[in-house]
């Protein structure tokens, strides 16, 4: 019989000896191939919102902290964020070294959050980590809080002398971000 | 509306038949691009350029608004945020080569469309209304391609934009008004350059919204078809799902080839490497021509060149809109009551040897310099270009005699229409 229709007849559309027919194998590759280029598109589609070359190109920062005195802090820029750079004076390492470390929220010692040497620099965020406010304490003449570091205005949490979380909804202390000191000690490089 | 024999959309799925009572969107889809669409058994590939152009305009949308999350349209930055997307932003340059090739895809796709709706009459009753839709999308994407590409303030940007806005300053009395006005000033600078911006991102939605109109007025009359006979049975039409959503899909594939090779391999091939200088306002490049896509309008343009009874100018202007608008006219030039050109001898031949040339002709000389032969040549090609249009068609349409048609789509295909010649009771075709 000659099929003038055009219309696949049942012998042609019969399984084959293994039970699948040429179509389903047809089907299996486009939708596949379709899924995979699909996966390949979105990637560069969810990429592109990710940090440009620029901005990771400013991802580390040199500061000058050889004029801090004792007392005295300075804020700087990293990654578009402040950075706290404080010289802590003799009676604020002493508070600190005072507390019982397991007794904090999120348990620091002063040694633990400075470098070898340089014991009286504490470079931390200046970026509150319960919910992102800048917390006062830095400048002159702004309130350090019940425990004479550092008072977020935002929601009440406040800081030690060592920036490490004491009172208020907080969960860690300020964070330290990676940083070294020069040979020399007079400049730190963050990040 | 549909045929009688349109599947009917019957979800088994509880959930989904709970969504078809609140909101039958999947309903929508179905009948609209699914099962539950007939079209005709017969089409050719010349019918994917509608999905075709559908999919260019997603492509547009989604890496244009990646692009303008790292753009700014601020004359004195516009040109640093592209290098910056180029170089910086994690596949920008990706999505800038995609966007720009990709507009140049979308007229190419919409360009065949177009010669379809030429050659098949599909702008013929019942289906003015999608032509006429169509030609307004395409006048929204003129639009639109022209104000994106003054956004990389570039040197083909900033004379683009002072050129094409010096058209309107050809209209007597309010025109250099109106181009000021266009302008925000007295020559393209932040002002235009923020409002082409603004506009270019606006008028996408609306190419889209007219698209949904043009789609909804196709499902009227249903697609037309390579015979130009309209359906008669079921016979003649199959499923638009599982058929025609694979046909498409095959060819959106061969066209995706095409287009990344393109993207990847020459990406500016079809740009002009003035536009990687930055916009100066005190010199001219020496070949100042707009994208490719509207060569041939531009080639009308400068064809005028002499004053009668109006200014050269003006002429160059209405003669270039006219060119456009004409197609508007289009339902009701052709006069024949056969629509496929497979079928109208006289027709076809000045389609192939007459108005096929003579855009080749004009996509040419948009391109090349404003002097002689080419204006001379540009003169006689926009001379028949609307000869075509006027007199050719309505002529050629009225006096040629056609070939007979087929009975049906079904016959067409088949040699015979056995069920329509014999009734309910014929065999199937033996």
């Amino acid at each position: 019989m000659t099929d003038t229709t055009g219309t696949a007849t049942p012998e042609m559309l019969a399984d084959g000896e293994d039970g699948v027919r040429r179509r389903d194998f047809l089907n299996i590759a486009a939708v596949s191939a379709t899924g995979i280029g699909g996966v390949a598109v979105v990637y560069p589609l969810i990429s592109q919102m990710a940090p440009s070359a620029d901005v990771l190109a400013e991802s580390s920062t040199e500061v000058d902290v050889s004029a801090i005195q004792p007392g005295q802090a300075i804020k700087a820029i990293f990654r578009k964020q402040p950075l706290f750079v404080r010289r802590l004076t003799q009676r604020e390492i002493d508070e600190a070294n005072a507390v019982d470390a397991g007794s904090l929220r999120d348990p620091q010692t002063l040694a633990e959050r400075t470098k070898e040497g340089h014991r009286d620099m504490l470079v931390t965020m200046g970026v509150c980590t319960h919910l992102g406010c800048v917390p006062l304490g830095a400048a002159e003449g702004e309130p350090r809080g019940e425990f004479g570091g550092y008072f977020c205005p935002c929601h009440g949490s406040q800081f030690d002398t060592a920036a490490r979380i004491r009172k208020g909804p907080a969960p860690t202390n300020l964070e330290v971000p990676e940083y070294e000191f020069n040979p020399d000690g007079t400049v730190i490089t963050v990040g | 509306m549909s045929f009688p024999w349109a599947k009917q959309y019957a979800p088994t799925n509880p959930f989904m038949r709970w969504m078809d009572e609140k909101l039958p969107l999947p309903r929508l889809v179905y009948n609209a691009v699914g099962a539950g669409y007939p079209v005709p058994r017969n089409l050719s590939y010349m019918w994917n350029f509608g999905v075709l152009a559908g999919f260019f305009l997603v492509l547009q949308i989604v890496t244009g608004v990646v692009l303008a999350m790292h753009y700014a349209s601020d004359a004195t930055v516009a040109f640093g945020k592209v290098e910056h997307i180029m170089r910086d932003v994690n596949w920008g340059w990706l999505m800038r080569y995609a966007h720009a090739n990709g507009a140049s895809f979308f007229f190419i796709v919409v360009y065949l469309h177009i010669f379809r709706g030429f050659y098949y009459s599909s702008y013929k009753a019942p289906r003015e209304m999608i032509w006429l839709l169509g030609v307004v999308i395409f006048l929204l994407m003129m639009a639109t391609a022209f104000m994106g590409y003054v956004l990389p303030w570039g040197q083909m940007s900033f004379w683009g934009a002072k050129v094409i806005t010096g058209l309107f300053g050809a209209i007597p009395l309010i025109g250099e008004p109106l181009q000021v006005w266009l302008l925000g000033g007295y020559a393209p600078d932040d002002a235009a350059l923020n409002r082409f911006f603004s506009l270019h991102f606006l008028l996408p939605f609306v190419i889209a919204g007219v698209v949904i109109l043009h789609i909804w007025a196709l499902h009227i009359p249903g697609s037309s078809n390579p015979t130009g006979v309209e359906v008669k049975s079921e016979s003649d039409t199959v499923p638009f799902h599982p058929y025609y959503t694979a046909k498409d899909g095959f060819g959106l594939g061969v066209v995706l080839i095409f287009f990344t090779i393109m993207t990847f391999f020459a990406p500016n091939m079809l740009g002009h490497p003035d536009n990687y200088i930055e916009a100066n306002p005190l010199s001219t490049p020496a070949l100042i021509v707009p994208e490719w896509y509207f060569y041939p309008f531009y080639a009308i343009l400068r064809a005028f060149t002499f004053d009668f009874i109006l200014p050269a100018k003006l002429w160059g202007v209405l003669a270039m809109f006219a060119s456009i608008l004409v197609w508007f006219f289009l339902p009701w030039l052709d006069k024949s009551p056969v629509r496929s050109g497979h079928y109208r001898p006289l027709f076809r031949k000045f389609f192939w040897f007459g108005l096929i040339p003579c855009m080749a002709a004009l996509f040419y000389l948009g391109g090349a310099h404003a002097e002689e032969p080419y204006i001379m040549l540009s003169q006689i090609a926009t001379a028949y270009y609307f000869l075509h249009f006027l007199v050719i068609l309505p002529i050629v349409s009225s006096i040629e005699r056609p070939d007979p048609l087929p009975y049906s789509i079904t016959e067409a295909v088949l040699g015979s229409d056995r069920k329509a010649v014999l009734g309910e009771n014929a065999e199937p075709a033996v």
